[in-house]
């Protein structure tokens, strides 16, 4: 029983922030080993750079897609069709504005944006539908769109790669805004807009409650299935927005290959940040933590000259050792032995 | 004295925070029922879990006819002897009933014809285990078809099965009617009869003086006495369980709200006109006054959690109309009950009502706040005095706002998802089964408070399986037999005998 | 017990004469619809395709299929405990690419498919063993087991390689005639076919099997039941991982050649032929011919497809989405439904 006044030392080994941190830190200075240069940065034409600008360039759109996450899983569900609403955000954006009358007028971006965001939304709450209002799983609801998404995308480029070149769009990906990459202010203002509404507003306490136990929220006058329908509906949006951000970096739609596989990260960061899957308890902070984690791990295996092909079996590594370290059974085993038993049988 | 079959001394299992046993000595003898008393948080489910190695000891021994015995789980404690049957049912609803009683020990073909199951003898087995209970099931069937109190036999018809010489039984009772529950003791007793040790867990004292030769009682995580049940007055008995004389009980004649109970020119807080549900209960005509409790008895599966989920748009209805205070409403779900100010405590409290990991403070805030929209959050200072309140004023233990809700007692749980109703200052509260599963010095203040609240002019509908309880709280009970109303008594017809009489009246018992 | 008991008024005799009408379960209803929409889909492209009805389009949604029916086999066990296995792509990729390695420095081929399937069982041995010793979720640990085989697939070669041993390209190009036709099938559907019929036995007869649904039906039960859990929850991984492996034997055979890159997405396929074949993901029911008969509604559905001609590839996905749907709709409105 968590009563009551712990050490500060105590609260620091309770806190799910501490591993993750710990982990990212090891990571950095390994960089730092490896390359001197590596916290360095470099201001050029008024934009910084430098190799851990790079680290939340790329890591920005995993990072947005796991912030969307992180809501779904708090309230006990999970989202795989994320991946799918990347390429089809991108593939909307790029083929109308591809079509336009003239593809390099940034009113043309605009409502290519508008349009691509505006269809995550209808993607999110068609995946709210099959959860809060069908009550079906969330693994295999999501799995649907999962599925047939990336069909969709490829439906609506016809299967080709579509090449855009308007300036407005490529800010997006590409740009800077007040001397930091245009994706990484995106991101930022994100998550801070995320904290601070489930900080200050009710939501938080409504989400986790939802996450512990729907029914008893339900009982309690909670709008459980509008939450849940809200958290996907968000982590939809989030996808929309990070797949504008890939296909502007590369100002190309590729329905194939975009955000492949991101859903399975962005999972990973939230797990990482120490939510568990189950829900409940949830932290933004962990999930941006986890996100930069596995970014930083891709980028130390390039710049370690660890061969590229083996960087998946060194994410693998990464992730086990944290997921064990997590595992309540193993902290029982490393601090001190806990009665087995009294897993409360879920519902 | 013969040889004790379970003997454990010393027993010490602690959780963070709470030691659950500390030194307790227990001893089982073969061919007795053995009841095992105490409030809730006793220790009696640890000390259960402990003899079943479901928990490792912290400290003491457990010998089983005489050798020292450490089980690693129920399978070890089962192969040797010791079978348990639980309060929630512990079998799969998905197996049929055949399979649900002889999992894991199916009959096999002999090794020579591929050793597999024999679906013909499990088949067989099971129909004359059934026949044995003289329960009349189709051992075909999946046993989730089948309602909770029939799973329950099953569950025992499992355990007799088992080669075991001892039987515990955790709360077997609480979700069997009357003539089930004289079913159970029929078969608890051709076991003694056999030699079988019965561990007999059960709140119902009268249970225990009707089944029982001696009763263990823990108090705290500790051992109180061990006494034989003939020889122990059910006064002392209670004492011992609460450690305190305890009056209030009997004290609790309340005065009753005669002058609007009844009254038909009092707008009621809620009227209910031919509300039912298809399959779950007839319509049905309901009405409360301010500062009236009403009661509602009937047998489990009447129909009574039915109405009340229906009161308070927990499920829709499909006929009828409500009322609150004159006004029609359209309950549309828990929150627009909420909205109109309507409360609600459901009987399962664990899955429905505890948000378990959730700190007590957040439980507590939780309804006000869905009530208030997720956009204006109660200011922390608010929460903080309205809890610490309420804390005190229902004396919850313990009186730590940032406890997780799971690790209190059931009681304290309870009073903690009163203290969430009330705090949204409601104008109707309804209880299902409020003070079920909780110890008798908690039941005691909750029937209090209800008292008092009805006093300060709230309505409540107070649904209960004991009659006692209902009839001593009430000014009108309402009497549901078979998912359906059958009659309302003012409180100067209501006794127990009455209640009864309207309950027998049609003959049929169980849904 | 061993004494008597005062025996009641029905008999056994009388109870169990009750029990034998025979009604279809719920639970079998969508595995019998699964059933009618083959039988559909095929008639419908009899009906619409020259040369679409004939027993070799029907042979050759086994030949072609073949790894992908042993993955769903291995993939049913999971779910019915009411687990998830993410790893099976990527340990087929894993089992192609080192038998070509192998088999490429010189190994003979028996001993290469030997180590394979112990490599493929150990892996889900030791994924079970996480699951249930430490109470991780499966999704993650066998998402991380995914990334883990993936990764050993590029270290032990990115590049393809080809595979020229004689068995495995018996194994490749044999044709087995049934018997007075000209149909054939390859060898690895009979092996296919074996695993579904051993999978099928072992369920439905044998105590582990009966303790797979147990567990998919209530794991705290089971365990409160005596039922031995922890063989059953890491049995049903170590299952999983050793038709993960065969599967990649069996694909290996098929494309002759071991590539890092292949099978990518396929544990989606398997996941999907098991809950287009009736089994819930939540566990507890469900039916190896049912997963059979939902990789064969994949394939068909391919197959319509590639004889359609002007229709894309990426249609397949679309009509699997909507498929996984609509069977997740019936199961959902089949459970609600049902009693509490």
């Amino acid at each position: 029983m968590g009563t009551l006044r712990e050490s500060l030392g105590e609260r620091l080994r309770r806190s799910p922030l501490v591993l993750p941190a710990a982990a990212l830190l090891v990571l950095l200075l390994v960089n730092v080993v490896v390359t001197p240069g590596f916290l360095a940065l470099r201001v050029v034409d008024g934009h910084l750079f430098g190799s851990v600008v790079d680290i939340l360039k790329n890591g920005a759109p995993t990072a947005l897609i796991a912030l969307g996450m992180t809501l779904v899983v708090a309230t006990r569900g999970i989202d795989l069709s994320v991946g799918a609403t990347v390429a089809i955000a991108g593939s909307v954006a790029c083929t109308w504005i591809a079509g336009a009358s003239d593809p390099t007028d940034p009113g043309t971006a605009l409502v290519g944006i508008v349009l691509a965001l505006g269809l995550a939304l209808v993607l999110g709450a068609w995946n709210g539908l099959l959860v809060a209002a069908f009550g079906i799983q969330p693994i295999i609801a999501t799995l649907v769109l999962m599925t047939a998404g990336r069909g969709l995308a490829m439906l609506i480029t016809d299967g080709q790669i579509i090449t855009v070149a308007n300036p407005l769009f490529a800010e997006l990906g590409g740009g800077f805004l007040l001397g930091l990459p245009v994706a990484v202010v995106v991101a930022a203002v994100m998550f801070a807009a995320v904290a601070l509404l489930t900080r200050r507003t009710a939501l938080g306490l409504l989400i986790e409650s939802v996450g512990v136990n729907p029914t008893a929220s339900r009982l309690s006058g909670v709008r459980a299935r509008g939450i849940v329908w809200g958290g996907y509906v968000f982590a939809a949006l989030c996808a929309g927005v990070a797949g504008l951000m890939i296909s502007s970096n590369v100002t190309a739609a590729d329905a194939n290959n975009a955000g492949l596989w991101i859903e399975l990260d962005a999972i990973l960061a939230v797990v990482i940040g120490g939510t568990l899957l189950t829900g409940g308890r949830y932290s933004i902070g962990g999930t941006l933590l986890g996100a930069l984690i596995l970014q930083t791990l891709t980028t130390t295996v390039y710049t370690a000259g660890i061969p590229p092909e083996v960087s998946l079996v060194f994410k693998a590594a990464v992730i086990i050792v944290v997921f064990l370290l997590q595992a309540e059974k193993v902290r029982a085993l490393l601090h001190r032995r806990r009665p087995v038993g009294e897993r409360v049988a879920t519902p | 004295m013969p040889e004790p079959v379970v003997a454990m001394r010393g027993i010490e299992i602690g959780f963070p925070g709470v030691k659950a046993l500390d030194g307790v000595d227990f001893r089982l003898l073969p061919g007795e029922v053995h009841a095992l008393m105490g409030e809730n948080g006793a220790g009696k489910s640890t000390l259960i879990k402990a003899l079943t190695g479901v928990y490792g000891l912290d400290g003491g021994t457990v010998t089983v006819r005489g050798e020292p015995a450490v089980f690693s789980g129920p399978a070890a404690a089962q192969a040797a002897g010791i079978a348990t049957v639980y309060q929630e049912v512990n079998l799969c609803p998905n197996l049929s009933v055949a399979e649900n009683i002889l999992l894991g020990r199916e009959p096999r073909r002999p090794v020579w014809q591929g050793g597999r199951i024999d679906r013909r003898g499990v088949r067989r087995r099971a129909g004359e285990l059934l026949a044995r209970l003289r329960l009349d099931v189709d051992p075909d069937s999946a046993l989730g078809e089948h309602p909770l109190a029939v799973q329950q036999l099953v569950a025992i018809a499992r355990a007799v099965d088992l080669e075991a010489d001892v039987l515990i039984l955790d709360e077997p009772t609480s979700s069997l009617d009357a003539t089930e529950v004289a079913e159970l003791f029929r078969i608890v007793r051709g076991l003694r009869a056999d030699g079988v040790a019965v561990l007999f867990v059960s709140h119902f004292i009268d249970q225990v003086y009707e089944i029982a030769d001696r009763v263990t009682i823990l108090r705290n995580g500790r051992l109180v006495g061990e006494h034989l049940v003939a020889e122990l007055p059910r006064l002392d008995m209670v004492a011992k369980m609460v450690g305190h004389e305890l009056a209030v009980l009997a004290d609790l004649d309340r005065e009753p709200a005669a002058e609007v109970a009844g009254d038909p020119t009092v707008t009621p807080v809620l009227a209910a006109r031919g509300i039912g549900r298809g399959g779950a209960i007839e319509p049905a005509d309901l009405d409360v006054r301010p500062g009236e409790v009403v009661g509602l008895a009937g047998l489990l599966g009447s129909g009574r959690t039915e109405l009340v989920r229906l009161l308070f748009g927990a499920d829709r209805p499909d006929a009828g109309s409500l009322q609150v205070r004159g006004r029609p409403v359209r309950l549309r779900g828990p929150h627009a009950a909420v909205a109109e100010g309507i409360a609600f405590c459901s009987e399962d409290r664990k899955g429905e009502g505890v948000v378990g990991d959730l700190t007590v403070r957040d439980n507590i805030v939780l309804a006000l706040q869905a009530r208030r929209g997720w956009a204006r959050r109660i200011p922390r200072r608010t929460a903080d005095e309205l809890v610490a309140r309420w804390i005190s004023a229902l004396d919850i233990r313990p009186a730590d706002p940032d406890a997780l809700l799971r690790n209190l007692s059931g009681g304290n749980q309870q009073k903690c998802l009163l203290a969430r109703w009330l705090i949204t200052e409601p104008r109707l509260l309804i209880l299902d089964e409020p003070t079920r599963g909780i110890d008798v010095g908690a039941k005691a203040q909750i029937q209090q408070l209800v008292a008092e609240l009805a006093g300060d002019g709230l309505g409540v509908v107070f649904v209960s399986a004991e009659l006692e309880e209902v009839v001593r709280l009430s000014d009108r009970v309402a009497v549901l037999r078979d998912r359906r109303k059958v009659g309302e008594l003012p409180r100067a017809d209501a006794s127990v005998g009455r209640v009864m009489e309207l309950i027998a009246s049609g003959g049929g018992h169980l849904a | 017990m061993t004494a008597t008991m005062p025996t009641g008024t029905t008999t056994p005799a009388a109870s169990a004469a009750r029990s034998r009408s025979w009604r279809p379960s719920r639970r079998l209803v969508p595995t019998l619809a699964t059933f009618v929409l083959f039988v559909a889909l095929f008639a419908g492209g009899s009906l619409r395709y020259d040369g679409f009805f004939s027993g070799q389009v029907l042979l050759n949604l086994f030949v072609d299929n073949a790894f992908l029916i042993v993955l769903a086999v291995g993939m049913t066990f999971v779910i019915l405990t009411g687990g998830i296995d993410l790893s099976v792509g990527s340990v087929v990729a894993l089992s192609g690419v080192l038998s070509a390695k192998l088999l490429a420095a010189g190994w003979a081929p028996v001993p290469v498919m030997l180590l394979v399937l112990v490599l493929g069982t150990a892996l889900g041995l030791a994924m079970g063993a996480v699951i249930h010793y430490l109470d991780v979720q499966p999704f993650v640990v066998t998402l991380a087991g995914m990334f883990l085989a993936r990764g050993l697939c590029y270290v032990v070669s990115v590049e393809s390689i080809p595979i020229r041993d004689p068995l495995f390209t018996a194994f490749a190009t044999g044709a087995v005639y049934l018997p007075g036709t000209e149909l054939y099938v390859s060898p690895s559907v009979l092996v296919a076919l074996a695993v579904v019929a051993i999978a099928a036995y072992v369920l439905a007869c044998t105590r582990f099997g009966r303790g797979v649904y147990a567990v998919g039906g209530s794991s705290h039960s089971a365990m409160l039941m005596g039922l031995p859990v922890a063989r059953i929850r890491v049995g049903v991984y170590a299952i999983s991982g050793f038709c993960s492996a065969l599967g990649g034997l069996l694909f290996a055979f098929y494309a002759l050649s071991g590539y890092s890159l292949a099978a990518v997405g396929t544990e989606l396929d398997a996941i999907a032929a098991t809950v287009i074949g009736g089994t819930l993901l939540s566990g507890g029911v469900g039916l190896v011919a049912g997963s059979l008969l939902g990789v064969l509604v994949l394939g068909l559905i391919q197959t319509v497809i590639s004889f359609e001609g002007t229709l894309s590839s990426w249609w397949t996905k679309i009509v699997i989405g909507v498929l996984l749907l609509a069977f997740v709709v019936l199961q959902r409105v089949i459970v609600r439904g049902g009693p509490r």
